[in-house]
């Protein structure tokens, strides 16, 4: 238990309030242990984007980090709608938020896009109906 | 814990050891410990958060006191922009400025003159480009310090200028030693200042070997005999050389307001200060040109030795009506605009991060992690730190013990069968007890 440091997070559903919360201790603990700036960055805006992603898309979810010195695996986990096309999903500035969220200054259609580029791995684990599991990996190199 | 010059003094006397000062430390640098409120010296960045809140004014500030004047020849007073909002019907700073010389002072270099210059360089710089985005000012110390201890990575995001007060300080010295022809260390310049942040910025330069300012007096020791100086004056000097673009700086927004430019967040309050320095980090904010910050809410109108409601000052500073329309204060050349330039490097100080490796780092959040489970969350502060984390942290790192905790402590004490569970229970303070759910907290 020495060697990992594990955090998990309840992330409630449609409230704006609380969103970035998650992100925001994680990044937290990750300066606290010493990790670079830069990594600790990537992993913020990342989990940021996801954590926002769910509120919006999959009535919130839990998160899940798992630290070693080596790699900061982020495992984000909703039993949302799921996405339908990723490749879609994937493009700069194609969102499906409604107009509400939108209004809010989310769902500008960045989220996914954000998430790939500051993070080394990204796997999209997505069920129609059933729900979405993200699995980030930011290595400390 | 080094011994690093702190401006904020305790009257052991006065303090009572109550929680509101451990609770308002922005950088959780407070520990209440045998009945008095100790500093954790590393952590803290002199905002004077402490000195406001504390209702029995316990925490003071390290100022100077006007008499120390009288130990150089040539005696220069550096009025903040801060002091002309200070007084009620005051439309002309000349009365101000003439009052300082009736107090002893020899010359008056406002503030505002030197903070015209930093507007200039900043001016020059951003059009010059190559600076990193956002740009943050530099001209809070206390905001420098936050940055230095829980946001170094910023540090190459700082405006790497001379302070409006440092700038001030050079030049009234330069003028005075071409005036009189008195050796550097007969010429006093005196800071009237509205915080004690720019008092460590004078004793403990950070990017200095040492500061122009020899000393600084607070607007609230000052203001009374300066009042009673300024009702009695029989001429009024024409002093003011500074126009209102320098007075603004003593506003947030000022600062952005007087170099010009228009993409800019100006955050006052050190809470705000905060948010933004997280969403700065998070890359959040990279389409905005310039950061202004200031630990105080409204701007140096709203520091701690300030005698007006910064609310209040705001609308005095605006009443003020005669000042000089153009300055020569600029910057006329590469050389001057080298010269603002901060001569060291700002060193990080990071006092978040727990050990020297990430393995052993991680032993220590894990054994924190765990400790917290074994708080309540209450955040009474009854322990002597500000939260049950920052209590955890303390025991790992050596410097508490779980029986802080008075409700561990209760525990404790219910293990021993010849006490009075009853008697017990009224250990708890009131608005906590029957509230925790013992099977919830893995207490062992």
């Amino acid at each position: 238990m020495q060697d990992t440091v594990k955090l998990h997070f309840d992330v409630s559903g449609n409230d704006f309030t609380c969103a970035g919360e998650a992100s925001g201790k994680i990044k937290r603990t990750l300066k606290q242990l010493g990790f670079d700036i830069s990594l600790v960055r990537n992993v913020a805006i990342a989990v940021y984007e996801a954590e926002i992603n769910m509120v919006i898309h999959a009535d919130g979810g839990v998160i899940d980090v798992d630290i070693d010195s080596d790699c900061i695996t982020v495992v984000l986990k909703d039993r949302g709608p799921g996405i339908p096309d990723i490749e879609l999903a994937m493009k700069e500035g194609y969102s499906t938020a409604p107009e509400n969220v939108r209004m809010l200054g989310f769902g500008a259609g960045m989220g996914l896009p954000n998430i790939k580029k500051y993070t080394d791995e990204m796997n999209i684990d997505t069920v129609i109906g059933v729900g979405t599991t993200i699995t980030l990996k930011v290595y400390n190199k | 814990m080094n011994t690093v010059f702190h401006s904020v003094n305790l009257d052991k006397s006065k303090c009572l050891g109550c929680m509101n000062c451990i609770k308002r430390c922005p950088t959780q640098a407070i520990r209440v410990r045998h009945g008095k409120a100790t500093i954790i010296s590393e952590r803290c960045i002199d905002c004077g958060e402490c000195i406001r809140i504390c209702p029995h004014h316990a925490k003071t500030a390290k100022t100077d006191s006007l008499s120390m004047i009288e130990d150089y020849k040539y005696k220069i007073a550096l009025p903040a922009p801060s002091l002309y909002g200070q007084f009620r019907n005051l439309e002309d700073v000349n009365i101000v400025l003439t009052a300082l010389l009736e107090l002893g002072f020899d010359s008056v270099f406002e503030v505002a003159r030197g903070a015209e210059v930093v507007s200039d360089a900043t001016r020059k710089l951003v059009e010059k480009g190559g600076l990193k985005k956002p740009i943050i000012s530099s001209a809070c110390p206390a905001v420098i310090r936050l940055i230095r201890v829980s946001y170094p990575e910023l540090i190459d995001n700082l405006l790497k200028l001379e302070t409006p007060m440092e700038e001030s300080a050079f030049l009234a010295r330069k003028e005075a030693e071409e005036k009189t022809g008195l050796p550097q260390e007969d010429i006093g310049v005196f800071f009237i200042t509205p915080c004690p942040a720019k008092i460590t910025a004078i004793k403990s330069p950070l990017c200095a070997d040492k500061s122009n300012v020899s000393g600084a007096i607070a607007i609230s020791d000052i203001y009374p005999k300066l009042l009673h100086k300024m009702k009695h004056l029989e001429n009024v000097q024409e002093l003011n050389q500074a126009s209102k673009a320098g007075v603004r700086w003593a506003v947030s927004c000022g600062e952005a307001y007087s170099a010009g430019i228009n993409n800019y967040i100006a955050a006052d309050g050190i809470e705000n200060v905060i948010k933004i320095l997280e969403e700065i980090e998070d890359d959040k904010l990279n389409d905005i040109d310039f950061i202004e910050l200031n630990a105080c809410t409204g701007g140096c109108i709203g520091g701690c030795l300030t005698i007006t409601n910064n609310f209040v000052a705001r609308t005095r500073l605006k009443a003020l009506k005669k000042f000089v329309q153009d300055t020569d204060n600029k910057i006329n050349n590469e050389d001057e605009l080298k010269e603002i330039g901060w001569k060291g490097e700002l060193e990080p100080a990071s006092v978040l991060k727990v050990a020297d490796n990430v393995t052993d780092a991680m032993k220590f959040m894990n054994q924190v992690e765990e400790m917290v489970k074994t708080f309540p969350g209450l955040d009474c502060g009854t322990c002597g730190a500000p939260t049950c984390r920052a209590l955890a942290e303390d025991i790992v790192r050596g410097y508490a013990n779980v029986d802080h905790c008075i409700f561990r402590l209760k525990q404790e004490m219910e293990k021993n069968p010849n006490t009075n569970n009853d008697d017990i229970e009224k250990m708890i303070p009131v608005p906590f007890r029957g509230t925790i759910d013992e099977e919830k907290l893995k207490w062992t």
